[in-house]
């Protein structure tokens, strides 16, 4: 198996799983008990809280432990625009994850002033449209660090300071799902109130995400309950998932710089194979401002469910971009914000490279892609 | 691979003859929020039935996109078909446009040689021909729906259910421990749903729901009545209509947005004019026919001229938009859909 759907999920870190195990087993604790087996889970939780905090510049009672990259995106947003603040408006970009837009239609149809600033072809957010968007009833904008289907890269500071020029008071918010082990991430460089991450996009388990939140930043919470998390989140702690989330953080960090040197050059190389044997290629990632291993590409004249299930019969993982429950291939609507149109979406791949990825199963898959087409041509 | 009990086995029983197969599930319907329906054929649990049964099989499975062909050739076609006082059987449109036209165009890009359904009719070649019969279970029997098959979708289909009857199939499921193996069959109209269709057609084009008038076979307005698609060929209650003896809709008018009732007798067909009549074998003629004009109905004799099949005996209630198949005994010799009757 060719596994290059990375951005979907990536395998686990080796050694994270090992690390997790006792959690689930004899140091079983709830770490809010007062008893011994509860102050040994208590003590894992917050060696993990800390050890995340240091990896992005911040302090550990601004990390909560959430479900995922979705849960953590629904607090971020629907906690600010909840938080009595005055303000109760959210500005956020057609191309965020659907962890966002589904979110932004909801509050929509709740009566939340929602704004949805669009893109250029490269799926890039002008921070001049994030000024002209925010006003004084905004109280979140949020815009994600790193595009899952196309790995455009936006310029967070830049749009921090976007939306602080048009109002101070506004909490900033970004998705780095995909960005996290991959980009640097600092929240002050960043200018970022709010923060998304999700372990499993850079080794560690499934279910388990971080939000950061900024001291001094009110938050309604979206679930009631118990008041873990400083009241923040509610919900016993999954302890393991905590322990292998900082457990692969830490491991993704150390390797980040052979992301920015051998991935991109095994992306790079598959890319260059296709477009040297694809004449018509049409890559929808763009050329600047990439991240290290997304490469999203057009290949007209061939249907992309057609050309995944003959993939997947060779054993070549990829995907096509967002998959509905159903499983069918839908139109994607970061390509459609890009101005695709929805037949060319529907010819649209995306490879993605991972922490395993070598430069030969990119030049075997790379084959097997051309070899493809040409029997489609 | 719909999730039924019927495509499961048809897919265990290539996979067991030794087959390379893989399982696909037609996505045909979803609703304003890309939601799958929840009733009918094509649920949610019916994709997840299809898709555990594949990981049975240890076969590949896809669900693929066809909800553009099935809104267009489809959809759109029922809605029109009952605007204009028609009686379209959605289900023959979705065999005929989407799996046995859209999906068998994509087997050669899948590296597939034939396409295998799960439909209750059997296939024989001779002399190079392929025929199309009925399935051995007659009272489960699909060919009507069918019907309009030539030899281009023939040639490149299996039917291995058709050689058995529902029992065996299910007899099949269970021995394998399959999951669909007591599934009940869904009956309803996969995207109307549990509502009735005149509760999709209100939903999704309350276009068609424009008022008019009921008249009497001599043309006297007898009542007035709230949307022809309200109404259907031979029916009896809710007519709207105080007369003595009991009146039934004789005809439809779309044109006029006119229904016309009358007594029992007037519900009388003697013939039928046809529209996109196809044989089988791609050269059918004029003669003598056996014709079933009903899903579930019998067989009876008739006289095909041109495009006109006149019924050795008056039928009752046949509405245009009905498809009438043409059998040889088991045979089916080809099919057409009925544009009038008189």
């Amino acid at each position: 198996m060719i596994y290059l759907d990375h951005a979907a999920t990536t395998p686990m870190r080796p050694g994270v799983w090992e690390a997790m195990a006792p959690y689930a087993a004899e140091a079983f604790g709830n770490p809010s008990g007062v008893h011994g087996v509860s102050r040994r889970a208590k003590n894992a939780l917050e060696d993990a809280r800390e050890l995340i905090a240091e990896l992005i510049g911040a302090n550990p009672l601004e990390i909560v432990f959430t479900s995922g990259g979705t849960e953590s995106d629904n607090l971020a947003i629907k906690g600010a625009v909840q938080a009595n603040s005055g303000r109760n408006g959210l500005v956020t970009t057609a191309i965020e994850h659907e962890a966002v837009l589904e979110t932004a239609d909801f509050l929509k149809r709740f009566g939340f002033p929602v704004t949805i600033v669009g893109v250029d072809e490269s799926a890039r957010v002008d921070p001049d449209e994030i000024t002209d968007a925010v006003n004084e009833e905004t109280a979140v904008v949020s815009v994600m660090m790193v595009n899952n289907e196309t790995g455009t890269v936006q310029d967070i500071a830049a749009m921090s300071a976007a939306a602080k020029t048009a109002n101070p008071d506004v909490l900033v918010h970004s998705d780095a799902v995909q960005a996290f082990g991959c980009e640097s991430i600092d929240v002050d460089d960043l200018g970022l109130d709010l923060l998304t991450i999700s372990a499993h996009k850079f080794g560690g388990p499934k279910g388990s995400g971080i939000l950061y939140v900024r001291e001094g930043t009110a938050l309604e919470p979206v679930l009631h309950g118990g008041g873990q998390e400083l009241g923040r989140r509610s919900g016993t702690h999954d302890v393991a998932s905590a322990v292998g989330t900082a457990t692969a953080a830490r491991l993704a960090m150390d390797d980040r710089p052979r992301f920015a040197t051998e991935i991109r050059e095994v992306r790079d190389r598959f890319e260059a194979t296709l477009t040297t044997g694809i004449p018509d290629l049409q890559v929808n990632t763009p050329t600047e401002g990439r991240s290290s291993h997304h490469l999203n590409v057009r290949i007209p004249a061939v249907r992309n469910e057609t050309l995944l299930m003959l993939l997947d019969q060779r054993g070549v993982c990829a995907s096509a971009g967002s998959a509905c429950q159903s499983g069918a291939a839908t139109v994607s609507h970061v390509l459609e914000a890009m101005g695709l149109s929805p037949d060319a979406a529907r010819e649209s791949v995306r490879f993605t490279f991972g922490w395993t990825s070598t430069a030969g199963e990119a030049d075997e898959a790379a084959g097997l892609v051309l070899d493809l087409v040409s029997r489609f041509r | 691979m719909s999730g039924g009990v019927d495509s499961s086995v048809a897919a265990a029983l290539m996979t067991d003859a030794g087959h390379d197969v893989m399982g696909v599930t037609l996505k045909l319907w979803s609703g304003p929020h890309g939601e799958a329906p929840t009733t009918g054929c094509c649920t949610v649990s019916d994709a997840e039935d299809a898709r555990r049964v594949a990981a049975q099989l240890d076969i590949p499975y896809y669900v693929l996109d066809h909800t553009d062909d099935f809104k267009d050739g489809v959809v759109e076609r029922f809605v029109a078909d009952y605007a204009s006082g028609r009686t379209p059987n959605p289900c023959i449109e979705c065999n005929r446009i989407v799996k046995f036209d859209r999906l068998l165009r994509r087997l050669d890009d899948f590296e597939c040689d034939v396409l295998v359904t799960g439909h209750h009719v059997r296939t024989r070649q001779s002399n190079g021909v392929w025929h199309l019969m009925r399935g051995s279970d007659h009272a489960k029997d699909q060919s009507y729906v069918l019907s309009m098959l030539t030899q281009r979708e023939l040639s490149r289909t299996l039917f291995p259910v058709g050689e058995l009857t529902k029992k065996e199939v299910r007899r099949v499921a269970a021995g394998m421990g399959m999951r669909t193996a007591y599934k009940r069959e869904s009956m309803d109209i996969c995207f109307v749903g549990q509502r009735d269709y005149r509760g999709f057609l209100r939903d999704t084009a309350p276009e068609v729901f424009s008022s008019g008038t009921v008249v009497d076979t001599e043309g006297n307005e007898v009542g007035s009545h709230e949307g022809i698609v309200g109404f259907t060929v031979g029916q009896r209650r809710g007519l709207g209509v105080a007369v003595g003896e009991p009146r039934f809709v004789i005809r439809i008018d779309g044109g006029t947005s006119t229904v016309v009732v009358g007594p029992r007798e007037a519900l009388g067909v003697a013939k039928v004019y046809l529209d996109q009549l196809t044989w089988t074998d791609g050269h059918g003629g004029d003669g003598q026919v056996m014709a079933q004009y009903r899903a579930h109905g019998e067989p009876v004799p008739a006289h095909l001229q041109g495009d006109t099949l006149v019924f050795d005996e008056v039928q009752e209630a046949i509405a245009p938009g009905q498809t009438v198949a043409f059998y040889d005994g088991d045979i089916v010799l080809g099919g057409a859909l009925i544009a009038s009757t008189s």
